[in-house]
């Protein structure tokens, strides 16, 4: 028993001294003795002399939180030969001394917890923590800036990277903007290197078009199949020279790239700085896949690349860490009629807007109107459509999408940069734009571009004439507003991917209320997810800016470096165990476990009269169990129990403090 | 009844059943008015002064009246704070004052001059829901 001053934090309110002695009659205690700060080398070797002296099976330390100190306890203890799962922490500081004022209760209440320990300690079974091997390989899931970014780091250390991309072409939300924040340099100017250099670097594999199929296995060691969509281009043939786009006769298809503000064919790159650069046909309106008509693709492509009878390909490949980059989607602004969205082609979205902005886009960056392609001369800004709405009216989304107040700065600066004499006015609820030069960028905003920001939403939108009526009331002047806008564009709320659900399914991931991905601790496990070797990069964990999404993306990046650098892995040996003699295998483990640990295999039992049975049984994965013990409370017969924890231990712990309080 | 500061803000948040702390003060209401140029106190004002214990003068002023409950302002309030319920809130302070016999059974309603039209357009709108 070794109690611990820590300096006044214990002492101050409980009297070790009495403590220690207290202890020095409990049975099964041959050894007691107080130290001003355990932790202390000269603490740890208190501890390690009298285990040699006494030979001790086991070691109670009263001190702080086992989060705290712990593991150094558990390392002294094993240098000298003793198992570190035989040592057992009583929490007398942050559970006693810190919040007790009286020293006579705080005092007593220490003893408790001490002789709860002894009690638990006594149960105590030496336990070896289990091995696995780690596969050096990892996987990416979204080819946006979070993905490319986390695999040129990965990569760059040297392992092996791919990447999963469900759109023909990496790139991502980044590739459809025109300038970013606060800087203003082009997107495509900083992005499009990143693509080539993915594209190129050895180390990496791009998957694109591509699906993740299933996810099976546990960290070091998943096995992950890919559903290759056929896209109709041997990808290896193709040169990207585009003759087939030219020559395709279906040409009235919206384009995804532009958002449906102009036209591509069946057979189509996404755009001309597309990776992979290569063609891909849509079956959806190819004539030749649908009618087999047509065929002008494969007449006019030289390299012959055009294979109209390919097939959905599955690769199965092995990963040691998966990397979720999802990203993701403005939502949809249907339940928004009051802003005449779908009413007017006026009224666009911010994703709209830097594509009419954009050299590559459809109006090759000329800020137009999309219905008479002129000049606007009146451009009003809505902030926060969709954003901070109360969740139960199901309308929009509870959270601040964070980069709507910067992207509106930077497109109203767009718009007088491009037409000096417009007038431009930002409605808006708070202006947040907390972030390196951020604030500065606003202000320059209304300052030197003399944007007008009027604080107050914006109530109604209707269409008049070629025009649109703009009603709002400006909160701070106290008047009502009444704008014959040109233009009108929309700040939508941002949500996670619609694809990030499934894949926090196969995954075993999980998510929160609004479906972005849950990181294992906010502050200090920030890129990890809860289950063992899933990292999160991007902003399928939260809405986040680019600045943002690189460093999280260099973050996740380094973690998983971390894990695939280690030859073994070494598990937590407090994992869940199952008792099969009392299992019935009724399944409900398996169906609270959150990291899917859990399997049921059938085993032959012997049964009276010298026969065997077969009986279904529940299986736990050491590996991939996180010792969460969700199976243990759940096992309605007792069969399941968590090592370090079992139903005995706890129950001896709680008998003592009883016994002692009575 | 003498209803005044805190007691009546207490008082129109519970025949309101409106929780104007959600309020964000992002103005749509007000934005959605109709009646925005008559009256002297606008929707989001009635969230205002209600969420910070001070309503006095709404009692006093005859916004409520220019009220017309067409019930925009609740239909567009992204935080479901529902001003047309406070401003109604009011309207409904204001008869108690004056009393119940206002809508004795005996006594046509349609007939008192004392009772501003608008009062009657919104039960019509509240009760035919």
């Amino acid at each position: 028993m070794f109690v611990c001053h820590c300096g006044t934090n214990i002492a101050g309110t409980v009297d070790v001294e009495a403590v220690a002695d207290a202890m020095k009659s409990e049975s099964g205690v041959v050894y007691s003795a107080t130290y001003q700060y355990m932790c202390s080398q000269s603490g740890q070797d208190i501890i390690k002399k009298a285990i040699r002296d006494y030979e001790l099976g086991g070691i109670v330390v009263c001190s702080c939180s086992p989060r705290m100190h712990e593991a150094t306890f558990r390392k002294a203890a094993s240098s000298v030969g003793m198992n570190p799962y035989m040592v057992e922490i009583a929490n007398i500081r942050e559970q006693c001394s810190w919040v007790h004022k009286n020293r006579e209760d705080a005092t007593s209440k220490a003893i408790t917890l001490a002789r709860a320990a002894v009690a638990k300690l006594k149960l105590n079974f030496p336990l070896t923590p289990g091995e696995s091997g780690v596969t050096k390989r990892a996987l990416v899931i979204g080819g946006g800036i979070a993905g490319i970014q986390t695999a040129l780091d990965i990569a760059d250390a040297g392992y092996k990277v791919d990447i999963v991309e469900k759109s023909p072409t990496i790139g991502g939300k980044m590739a459809q903007l025109d300038k970013t924040f606060p800087t203003l340099d082009c997107a495509a100017c900083i992005l499009t290197p990143k693509m080539v250099d993915a594209a190129q670097n050895e180390n990496i594999r791009i998957f694109s078009y591509s699906e993740v199929e299933s996810v099976s296995g546990y960290v070091g060691n998943f096995t992950v199949t890919v559903k290759k969509k056929a896209r109709y281009v041997k990808e290896d043939v193709c040169t990207g020279c585009g003759l087939c786009t030219e020559k395709c006769p279906r040409k009235k298809i919206p384009s995804e790239f532009n958002l449906g503000m102009d036209n591509r064919s069946a057979v189509y790159i996404p755009f001309a700085q597309a990776v992979p650069k290569v063609a891909v046909i849509d079956s959806e309106h190819c004539m030749m896949l649908k009618e087999n008509k047509c065929g002008v693709c494969s007449k006019v492509c030289t390299a012959g690349a055009i294979d109209y009878t390919q097939k959905d390909e599955y690769i199965e490949e092995k990963y040691g860490a998966i990397v979720v980059a999802t990203g993701y989607e403005p939502i949809s602004l249907e339940r928004f009629g009051e802003y005449a969205r779908g009413m007017s082609p006026d009224v666009i979205t911010s994703l709209e807007f830097e594509r009419l902005t954009s050299a590559a886009g459809p109006t090759h960056g000329k800020l137009v109107r999309p219905s008479d392609k002129m000049k606007p001369n009146t451009v009003v800004f809505v902030q926060c459509v969709g954003s901070r709405c109360e969740p139960s009216l199901g309308k929009g989304k509870e959270y601040c999408s964070k980069i709507c107040c910067m992207y509106t700065a930077k497109h109203a600066m767009l718009t007088k940069e491009k037409y000096p004499d417009a007038e431009v006015y930002v409605f808006y609820i708070d202006v947040r734009t907390p972030g390196k030069n951020f604030d500065e960028f606003y202000r320059r905003a209304a300052e030197e571009y003399g944007v007008k920001y009027i604080k107050g939403m914006v109530g109604k939108i209707t269409p008049d004439g070629e025009r649109l009526n703009v009603s709002a009331s400006d909160l701070i002047c106290r008047k009502k507003l009444e704008i014959k806008a040109d233009l009108v564009v929309l700040a939508a709320a941002i949500e996670p991917s619609p694809t990030a659900r499934a894949l926090a399914t196969k995954l075993a991931s999980s998510m929160d209320t609004n479906g972005f991905f849950t990181e294992a601790h906010p502050k200090l496990r920030p890129v990890e997810s809860p289950t063992a070797g899933v990292f999160l990069s991007g902003a399928c964990q939260g809405p986040r800016d680019i600045p943002e999404t690189v460093a999280q993306a260099g973050a996740a990046a380094a973690k998983v470096i971390g894990l695939l650098s280690k030859e073994r892995l070494t598990a937590n040996p407090c994992v869940a165990v199952c008792d099969e003699e009392m299992c019935s295998g009724c399944s409900v483990c398996g169906n609270v476990c959150p990291y899917g640990a859990i399997t049921y295999v059938e085993k032959e039992f012997r049964v009276p009269g010298g026969r065997t049975k077969a009986r279904r049984v529940a299986s736990v994965n050491e590996a991939v169990c996180q010792g969460c013990g969700c199976c243990a409370v759940a096992c309605m017969s007792g069969a399941m129990e968590l090592k370090g924890f079992m139903s005995s231990q706890i129950m001896a712990e709680v008998d003592a403090i009883c016994r002692t309080s009575r | 009844m003498e209803c005044k500061g805190e007691a009546l803000c207490a008082e129109v948040i519970r025949i309101s059943a409106s929780d104007v702390g959600k309020c964000m003060r992002c103005g749509k209401c007000s934005a959605s008015c109709p009646s925005y140029d008559e009256m002297e106190y606008h929707p989001h004002e009635f969230a205002y002064m209600v969420s910070s214990g001070d309503a006095d003068a709404l009692l006093e002023s005859d916004s409520a009246y220019k009220c017309v409950s067409c019930l925009t302002c609740s239909e567009r309030c992204p935080c479901g704070v529902a001003p047309s319920r406070l401003v109604e809130a009011f309207r409904i302070i204001k008869a108690r004052e004056r009393s119940n016999a206002a809508f004795a059974p005996e006594r046509s309603v349609f007939d008192d001059g004392e009772i501003p039209g608008q009062a009657l357009v919104s039960a019509f709108r509240k009760f035919s829901k």
